[in-house]
């Protein structure tokens, strides 16, 4: 591989994993706190980019703006989802909730084909996001640096909410032992409620930059991604942010460099993402990052 | 004091109950032959899609309800049983025909089996799989597990879209004979029901579902708890297989994307509606299911009512089953049966007991056949 | 129901094996020496150890028992013997077998089986499917045999019935056969948990605090149990239990850990006057005691 081809495919690589990254922390979020699988997730992150394609075009909001009332509002249909499909589940078998989340997942994408119809649309793409800037024979989008500044800041943020802030605590502490922080005090629900709250955004936000870079939004769009970064959560080390960030990038590197350098593989490409995620299944169950769970007997 | 004590252990009226199984068998191949000259063809592939779910639900049920894996590969074995047996059944003529943009992996050109050994072959070739399967994921739990199978799914789909050679591709098969007609249908589900039912109503059937209940005890009890759930995984895969295979046969044409994880969510609804292990539960609730799923067809369908038109509404009829879903393992996590079984001890105490109630006679009986056969009929565009 | 009518009602291997000693183990002890030894076992969970360098020798055909206050790593012995955990140092002999690497259910097979102290029954069953799950490992025929109506197999499913059926009635729950396990009473349960680990034709069983959660007159009840199933199915019973009444009146030896430590060992006698156990359960020095002085 010749070196121009190489930036532009470790650029490539950096952005579609921080996307993975950003949903995959949504998924490790709230398995670390529930463990159950978010099935749904994938799917608010296409609603996410739904809401800013509805936004900017029927009203005369600028896009920024419009960003940041999609994300507000998938925040909302995620904590929505949790308090009428889990919520009445928390005492339930966790393969209920699991279930449950299938149903919402379907619930949202059908929903998505019944109000937006299955026509894909075109993704708001502000100009200067996604004019090349080419220098040699290198052709970057400039989306391929903001894409990884802006995954850096918001993941930032929320380190320091988790790590930080009281209500990070008590998600720490509900991930650790649910039972002893109700004692505690602790509202679990609120605190759960906040935890879909923060995944959803993160999740928004990387449906809007993933229609920037597949410039094309459809009931269906969250499906795929959203498999995808819940193996890059499990590759990372499930219940750990900073496994979901790695994983993401991991896997996106994955993705990238194994179709560049094997072009004839390029027809399994949805194919290596489930092969990772059984290859690190077999040896290493609990992810580069993840503490090890013992049953008791 | 044995003569004073008989038998505690052995089920009362076991000659009974034997004879009504049969005697019922031999009702449903009459009620098929009178359907074969009655019904049209659209109420024809209704039931036939009953049957053929009724399969796919059971073997879904019996890795997941009765064994306690939650699979959620179902739809790569169903792929598998499907293309196998449409490999077998395809005439050396249509396979020229169909491979057209690549050719066909020679020694299956000419290959040809009777359908009864096509759909047993699909079905082995899924078995097989789900060993291979089995190997790896049988010492994950939980939604790793399902998540896991899905993947496998999945990787199963996109191997089929690329291995053109043998599948055809993306474009898949076409023409596929349709020798599955509700004789062959009726007689798989009826075989399934027979090795399940076998192998549940045995003591193998106890050490499935005490691994399912408490694995740790189980192994305390000496059982190899992966080789059984390796065992159970199998099975159901072989029948998944099976069903497949009958899938493939009734709609003629298959292709990779048609397996896709919007199929093992519609057996796991008829699955979780019947009733979480409840053999019963799926053979009622794939004929609930299947004619509800079709008879929704009709609010995808624009309805022209002569003075205004309405135009279909395409996904309606998946939001109106996932929020059914949900309702249900919400409200009623165990479904419409929950894990309680047919017998014919019960059905015979209850017409003993109705027998004694003069308000209840056979016009009670004929009235809901004939709301069954209007519910047949109502999904018709 | 009397005893007699028992051995008669149940010909085969079950009797068999409660005529002629320990069954499905193929092996007997070898006279004089011990049923199951550990020697210098050593149990750590990262830096905390468990079980330290600790030394027993169960002797055939006895009721033993093994006590220490609660986090004396107690259950954890019985998950070592058992094969849920492979100890770090050490050896186990059971018959004169290593033991070492074997998962729970080899063990099993070899003969050794236990009971839980929160009640493991198999919910979704009846208490007759549970005590027939206990039958499992000592069947021949495989499952394929099931769907082929094999004469086979269908001759062991009825004696699988029947030798279940036999031991229900053994410990008294014979009428409640069919009914659901979790529902049965407290006591009944663990008398269930004891039968179904009998039907894996034990020659040493483990019972992890058979007595808890029971009245006094229960705990007397269990005592004499205790003591006729050790008679009539020819085994050696290992006791965690708390209750000293229960220990003293039905254990001939006892072993007592602290803090994974052997601290003691000896008659209920001994035991009872060592002041090194009175130390070790009242927390402060008794008279004589170790510390004191």
């Amino acid at each position: 591989m010749n070196q121009d081809l190489f930036i532009q495919n470790l650029f490539n690589a950096l952005t579609v994993g921080s996307l993975y990254a950003l949903i995959a922390i949504g998924y490790t979020m709230v398995y670390g706190i529930l463990r159950f699988i978010n099935f749904a997730h994938g799917d608010v992150f296409m609603v996410g980019a739904y809401f800013i394609f509805f936004t900017v075009n029927f009203s005369i909001i600028p896009w920024p703006l419009a960003a940041l009332a999609a994300i507000i509002g998938a925040s909302a249909l995620g904590i929505l989802v949790d308090r009428v499909a889990y919520r009445p589940l928390r005492e339930a078998p966790r393969i209920s909730a699991l279930i449950s989340a299938i149903g919402v997942s379907f619930l949202l994408e059908n929903l998505g084909l019944v109000i937006f119809t299955g026509l894909p649309r075109p993704a708001v793409q502000p100009a200067w996001l996604v004019d090349p800037i080419i220098y040699g024979n290198i052709r970057i989008l400039p989306l391929s640096f903001v894409v990884p500044a802006v995954t850096a800041v918001l993941v930032l943020g929320l380190l320091f909410i988790v790590y930080r802030t009281r209500p990070g605590l008590a998600m720490r502490s509900i991930a650790r032992d649910i039972e002893t922080t109700r004692l505690m005090g602790v509202s679990i629900d609120r605190t759960i409620a906040l935890t879909f709250g923060l995944g959803s955004a993160l999740a928004a936000a990387a449906g809007i930059m993933w229609a920037m870079r597949y410039p094309q939004i459809h009931p269906f769009m969250g499906v795929l991604p959203g498999f995808k970064a819940f193996i890059a959560a499990v590759v990372g080390g499930i219940g750990s942010i900073q496994g979901a960030v790695l994983g993401g990038l991991l896997l996106g590197t994955v993705e990238i460099v194994a179709v560049a350098n094997w072009p004839e593989l390029s027809g399994y490409r949805d194919a290596f993402a489930f092969v990772l995620l059984i290859v690190i299944l077999l040896f290493r169950p609990t992810g580069l990052m993840g503490e090890k769970m013992e049953d008791k007997i | 004091m044995k003569a004073a004590n008989p038998s505690p252990i052995s089920e009362p009226h076991a000659l009974r109950n034997r004879l009504s199984t049969l005697g019922s068998a031999a009702l449903l191949f009459l009620g098929i032959w009178w359907a074969g000259h009655n019904l049209d063809g659209y109420q024809t592939r209704l039931l036939n899609l009953v049957a053929v779910n009724a399969i796919l639900a059971l073997s879904l049920n019996f890795i997941y309800g009765f064994s306690g894996m939650f699979s959620l590969g179902h739809a790569g074995f169903m792929a598998i049983g499907a293309y196998v047996s449409a490999l077998c059944i395809l005439t050396p003529a249509q396979k020229e025909m169909i491979w057209l943009l690549e050719p066909i992996y020679e020694p299956l050109a000419e290959f040809m089996t009777p359908f009864v050994v096509s759909v047993f072959l699909g079905g082995l070739a899924a078995a097989l799989t789900s060993l291979v399967i089995a190997l790896p994921v049988m010492r994950l739990g939980g939604d790793y597990l399902g998540i896991a199978t899905l993947g496998f799914a999945e990787i199963i789909r996109v191997l089929f879209t690329n291995l053109a050679p043998i599948t055809n591709g993306a474009i898949g098969l076409r023409g596929i004979p349709p020798y599955a007609d509700a004789w062959w249908n009726y007689a798989w589900l009826l075989a399934t029901l027979f090795v399940i039912l076998s192998l549940l109503k045995s003591n193998f059937g106890n050490v499935l579902k005490s691994i399912r209940d408490d694995e740790i005890a189980a192994r305390t009890m000496g059982i190899d708890t992966t080789a059984y759930r390796t065992m159970a995984f199998c099975v159901g895969g072989f029948f998944a297989g099976v069903g497949g295979a009958l899938m493939g046969s009734l709609v003629t044409t298959i292709e990779p994307k048609m397996f896709n994880f919007q199929y093992t969510f519609n057996i796991l609804l008829i699955v979780v509606a019947g009733g979480l292990g409840s053999v019963t539960g799926s053979v009622v609730g794939a004929a609930v299911i299947t004619i509800l799923l079709e008879w929704l067809r009709i609010i995808e369908y624009p309805m022209d009512f002569g003075f205004i038109r309405i135009p279909g509404i395409p996904g309606m009829r998946m939001v109106i089953f996932s929020v059914v879903l949900m309702l249900i393992i919400i409200f009623r996590r165990e479904g419409l049966l929950g894990n309680r079984e047919f017998s014919w001890n019960a059905f015979y105490d209850f017409f003993g007991s109705l027998k004694k109630r003069p308000d209840v006679h056979l016009g009670h009986l004929l009235r809901f056949l004939r709301l069954v056969k209007k519910l047949l009929a109502g999904g018709q565009p | 129901m009397s005893e007699c009518t028992l051995a008669e009602d149940n010909a085969g291997r079950f009797t068999a094996k409660t005529l002629h000693g320990p069954g499905g183990s193929g092996g007997v002890a070898p006279p004089g020496g011990p049923l199951l030894e550990l020697s210098g076992v050593t149990m750590r969970f990262g830096g905390v150890t468990a079980i330290d360098d600790l030394s027993l020798k169960i002797p055939p055909q006895k009721v033993v028992g093994l006590i220490g206050p609660n986090g004396a790593g107690k259950t954890t012995v019985f998950n070592v013997v058992t094969g849920f955990y492979q100890p770090q140092e050490g050896r186990l002999e059971f018959e004169g077998q290593p033991l070492a690497g074997l998962p729970p259910q080899k063990i099993c097979a070899l003969g050794i089986a236990r009971t839980f102290q929160n009640i493991r029954l198999f919910a979704g069953g009846t208490v007759l499917d549970n005590v027939m799950v206990g039958c499992h490992v000592r069947r021949k025929a495989r499952w394929w045999m099931a769907p082929l109506c094999l004469p086979v197999f269908l001759r062991e499913e009825k004696s699988i019935k029947e030798k279940s059926y036999a031991l229900l009635e053994r410990v008294g729950l014979a009428r409640a056969a069919r009914e659901k396990a979790n529902s049965l009473p407290y006591g009944a349960q663990r008398r269930l948990e004891i039968a179904r680990a009998l039907a894996t034709e034990p020659s040493f069983l483990l019972l992890d605090e058979p007595a808890a959660g029971m009245n006094p007159q229960e705990s007397e009840d269990l005592m004499h149990f205790i003591a006729k199933i050790r008679e009539e199915f020819n085994l050696s019973i290992l006791m965690i239990e708390h209750d000293m009444k229960v220990v003293m009146g039905v254990c001939s030896h006892i072993w007592v850990l602290d803090y994974g430590r052997l601290i003691a060992e000896g008659g209920p006698e001994e035991i009872r006057n060592n002041p090194w156990v009175i130390t070790a359960y009242l927390g402060r020095p008794a008279e004589g005691g170790p510390h004191s002085a």
